[in-house]
């Protein structure tokens, strides 16, 4: 036999394998075959392959893993027992670039599903040698050393805290500065992964100057980017008075604004938010945000979209008012009333509904002026329906009643009063009593339409217990009318009459 | 004796007259008795109640003069009381008036500034109507701006189009398919066709040709230490062995060094350092010191010098080192120096043979 023969059958055997390998990993691509695949098996096959000789080999079989571990948590736990991990972490520091791409891939698809996953993932000392591939020259893998340490350290705390132990922030910052669009972007959501967990580790990623750098990208044209970076900023300044004002500080301020009218809905959405995690911290803050023109361009914000893209505007209208009373008129002035009553006739989501309420509640407790605004796009009979409405969630009902008293016991516009005379419970109807006992003594013309309109003989039909608070406001009801009117307008009045008819005698 | 015969004759009348006054007495003296009883009670009364009166007289007296006086005493006191009330009344008044007055200057002035709020929120209108125009006209110009980009990529894929199927243009014998002679125009595409230049056909063959080139071209770039021609016959003629061709051919570019430096080098070396050090760098400000520590640095004096150098209390004057024990073997410094007499000694200072005289 030959040299050429014997070669011939090494030749063979590595095609066959290599021609595998591909075929695994392209079978992977694909949902339907997962099943078969796992079934056949493919988990003990591919384990040796990744210490075969031919270093395509070993990169395609990593390729083949990391598919099937993206795919779900089941084949990403056959991974972790199969032992396949401190393989990965071994060769990540010794082979070539896309290797190293490869088994960055398997961590980041094993690390996504749980905090266990992602747990085993670091137990195997899978960080060290990710921070060391985030100092390679390559700028992939890069990309995939910071994707796999943001899905880490997404789950909680902890696991964010043993990334940034590692020493992966500065670097990460470094990242961002790199000219790759793609890199960038995935720098930035790993930062936003690390900081949103505590304060403290929103101050590291601070430390290493990270905001100089996520602010200057503000008006990037990458959609994808800006996305990204904004999250990063509103994971930052949610935890903390400080972090805020770092972040404001950046002077992110009138561009921002600008970025609300970006094509991209979650451009909008995350610039939105950030603005909601500012100016939730003190009424300096959103001061600055009111004075700078930010709540008009929310307002307007909340009427281009739909849904729970409109949650962060409407929750922000609502802390800026709650801060303080001109806010409050400041949001009421820049038309912002008139967008939450749209908004709570036309979404259908409770939570979004609830927001809505609350924000709502917040501008209108202020002073009878501000309960006059609100009250003025008749929204308290939609807060009504929405309280009594069975099918609404408890945290619904808790908001719109919450609301509905904090503005009850400030209105003093009459005419938005009235239908909730007629068909609001008695924990409500309390409230509203209480404000016409409060404004009829002092104000005859009101007196004079509370008649007119069946207001007091509506609140005539009122049961109320002796002694009850209701009954006092009604008894000052009755104080500002002559008796016989008060007579005149109670039920069973009729009948009385007839009475007395029956038994007058003519003389 | 005859006065004693006559006393004795007298003593039965005396006895009698004894009896009878003795009874009469006797009679008598329960009356008696009780008159002087009664004069006795009388006196003895009208003495007590003298003394009483007397007694309640003084009483009347000391308690008269007590009770104005504690009464009086009370009397101011109330008085003071009520002054003191009123004044504190009044001045609580006054002090409400400036109070009121002030709190409203300040309340008007400062918290609550109606004027100031209004004009608060007339310019935030403003702003607020600044901020919506400037918006929508940047929502506008990003709007037009996209779709400036997708005109333009369609025209460049209609372009490409047209330059590809340049070879359906009508002829005048033979009218093309975006041509038809049923219609009345010719289509955009026709009119398209014939203002583009078409992309120049290649026959297979030159372009195989040319491919087959750029990839040598690329090889030999890529490896430059190319194997030397195996069957190395010198060909026939007024030529060069192929050897030497070969080498001259293989030869890499030798350019002069004014030739290989670019006439910006220094400056892009220049740029290429500080965007260097920009992409290199964590944190602006490298490193502040935390506190004040270093302002409040003692100094501490060099090894060599004799005084210290620190601030001086005030009054100490020193002209010369105070540490005089460091200077005690030393001569003090002369400024007068004895003239060295070189002339007068000439020839004698020194002996011929050089030794000192």
């Amino acid at each position: 036999m030959s040299q050429r023969q014997v070669l011939q059958v090494f030749e063979s055997y590595q095609k066959s394998r290599t021609q595998f390998v591909q075929t695994v990993a392209e079978l992977a691509t694909r949902p339907q075959n997962i099943e078969t695949l796992q079934n056949a098996g493919v988990m003990s096959l591919l384990r040796p392959l990744l210490l075969d000789v031919v270093p395509t080999i070993q990169q395609t079989a990593a390729l083949a893993l990391g598919r099937l571990a993206n795919y779900n948590d089941d084949l990403a736990e056959a991974i972790v027992k199969g032992d396949i991990l401190p393989q990965l972490v071994y060769s990540l520091a010794e082979q070539n670039r896309f290797y190293k791409k490869a088994a960055a891939f398997v961590l980041r698809a094993v690390a996504r599903h749980s905090p266990e996953l992602a747990q085993a993932v670091v137990d195997c000392g899978a960080l060290e040698a990710l921070v060391i591939s985030l100092e390679e020259f390559d700028p992939g893998v890069k990309e995939a050393a910071s994707w796999a340490l943001g899905y880490i350290a997404r789950h909680n705390g902890e696991l964010s805290q043993a990334v940034v132990d590692a020493g992966a922030v500065p670097l990460l910052v470094l990242c961002i500065q790199e000219p790759e669009i793609a890199l960038k972007r995935i720098a930035a959501s790993a930062l936003s992964d690390i900081a949103k967990h505590s304060p403290e580790l929103a101050q590291t990623v601070v430390d290493t100057g990270a905001i100089a750098h996520l602010a200057q990208m503000i008006l990037n044209p990458d959609a994808k980017l800006k996305r990204q970076v904004f999250s990063a900023l509103s994971q930052i300044s949610k935890h903390s008075v400080d972090l805020a004002e770092l972040v404001v500080e950046a002077e992110i301020f009138p561009a921002v604004l600008a970025c609300l009218r970006d094509p991209d809905e979650y451009v909008r959405k995350n610039v939105t938010t950030l603005m909601r995690e500012i100016a939730k911290h003190t009424p300096e803050l959103s001061q600055m945000i009111v004075n700078s023109g930010g709540v008009a361009a929310v307002i307007d914000y909340l009427g281009d979209c739909k849904g729970a893209m409109r949650l962060p505007g409407i929750m922000m209208l609502g802390y800026v008012a709650a801060h303080a009373e001109n806010l409050a008129m400041a949001v009421i002035l820049s038309k912002g009333v008139p967008q939450l009553a749209i908004c709570l006739s036309e979404e259908s989501e409770d939570h979004v509904r609830a927001a809505t309420a609350w924000s709502l509640g917040q501008i209108g407790r202020h002073t009878p002026e501000h309960a006059r605004a609100v009250a003025g796009v008749n929204v308290l009979p939609k807060l009504l329906v929405l309280y009594m409405d069975m099918e609404s969630s408890e945290d619904l009902q808790v908001k719109a009643k919450k609301a509905l008293k904090s503005i009850l016991q400030k209105c003093t516009h009459l005419p938005a009063l009235e239908p909730l005379l007629y068909d609001a419970p008695s924990n409500i109807l309390k409230h509203v009593v209480c404000q016409f006992s409060k404004v009829l003594p002092h104000d005859s013309k009101a007196r004079r339409l509370f008649v007119t309109s069946g207001g007091l003989k509506k609140v005539q039909e009122i049961k109320a217990d002796p002694g009850s608070p209701l009954q006092e406001y009604i008894n000052s009801i009755n104080n500002c009318y002559p008796e016989e009117i008060v007579r005149y307008y109670s039920p069973g009045y009729s009948e009385t009459l007839l009475e007395r008819v029956e038994k007058y005698q003519p003389a | 004796m005859a006065r004693l015969v006559k006393l004795q004759s007298q003593i039965q009348q005396v006895r009698v007259e004894f009896f009878t006054r003795q009874r009469i007495a006797e009679e008598n003296r329960k009356r008696e008795n009780a008159a002087a009883v009664k004069i006795q009670s009388w006196v003895r009364g009208c003495r007590v109640r003298a003394y009483v009166r007397y007694l309640s007289k003084h009483a009347v007296i000391v308690q008269r003069t007590w009770r104005g006086f504690s009464a009086r005493a009370l009397f101011r006191h109330m008085q003071e009381v009520a002054y003191l009330a009123m004044r504190m009344k009044f001045y609580n008044q006054m002090a409400v008036r400036i109070q009121r007055r002030w709190r409203g200057y300040y309340v008007r002035r400062n918290v609550h500034n109606y004027y100031e709020r209004k004009k608060y929120l007339e310019a935030l209108s403003k702003k607020n109507e600044e901020i919506r125009r400037e918006l929508e006209e940047f929502g506008q110009y990003q709007q037009k701006e996209r779709h400036w980009v997708a005109v333009e990529r369609e025209e460049k894929k209609k372009y490409q189009q047209a330059q590809r199927q340049h070879f359906l243009l009508s002829t005048i014998q033979c009218p093309g398919v975006y041509n038809s002679p049923f219609r009345g125009a010719p289509s955009e595409m026709e009119e398209r066709m014939r203002r583009v230049t078409p992309v120049l056909a290649q026959s297979a063959a030159r372009q195989a040709r040319s491919k087959h080139r750029q990839q040598r071209m690329a090889q030999e770039q890529q490896n430059a230490s190319f194997l030397p021609p195996i069957n190395a016959k010198k060909p026939q003629g007024p030529f060069r062995a192929a050897e030497e061709v070969w080498r001259q051919r293989q030869r890499p570019l030798e350019p002069s060094l004014r030739v290989a430096t670019s006439i910006t080098a220094l400056e892009e070396a220049r740029e290429q350092l500080r965007s260097q050090e920009l992409s290199g760098r964590l944190i602006d400000h490298p490193f502040w010191p935390f506190a004040s520590a270093h302002k409040s640095r003692k100094y501490q004096p060099l090894i060599h010098t004799r005084s210290a150098f620190q601030p001086l209390p005030y009054g100490t004057k020193h002209f010369r080192e105070d540490t005089k024990h460091t200077l005690q073997d030393k001569e003090a410094f002369k400024t007068v120096f004895t003239t060295c007499h070189v002339f007068d000694k000439y020839g004698r200072l020194y002996s011929n043979a050089g030794n000192m005289v």
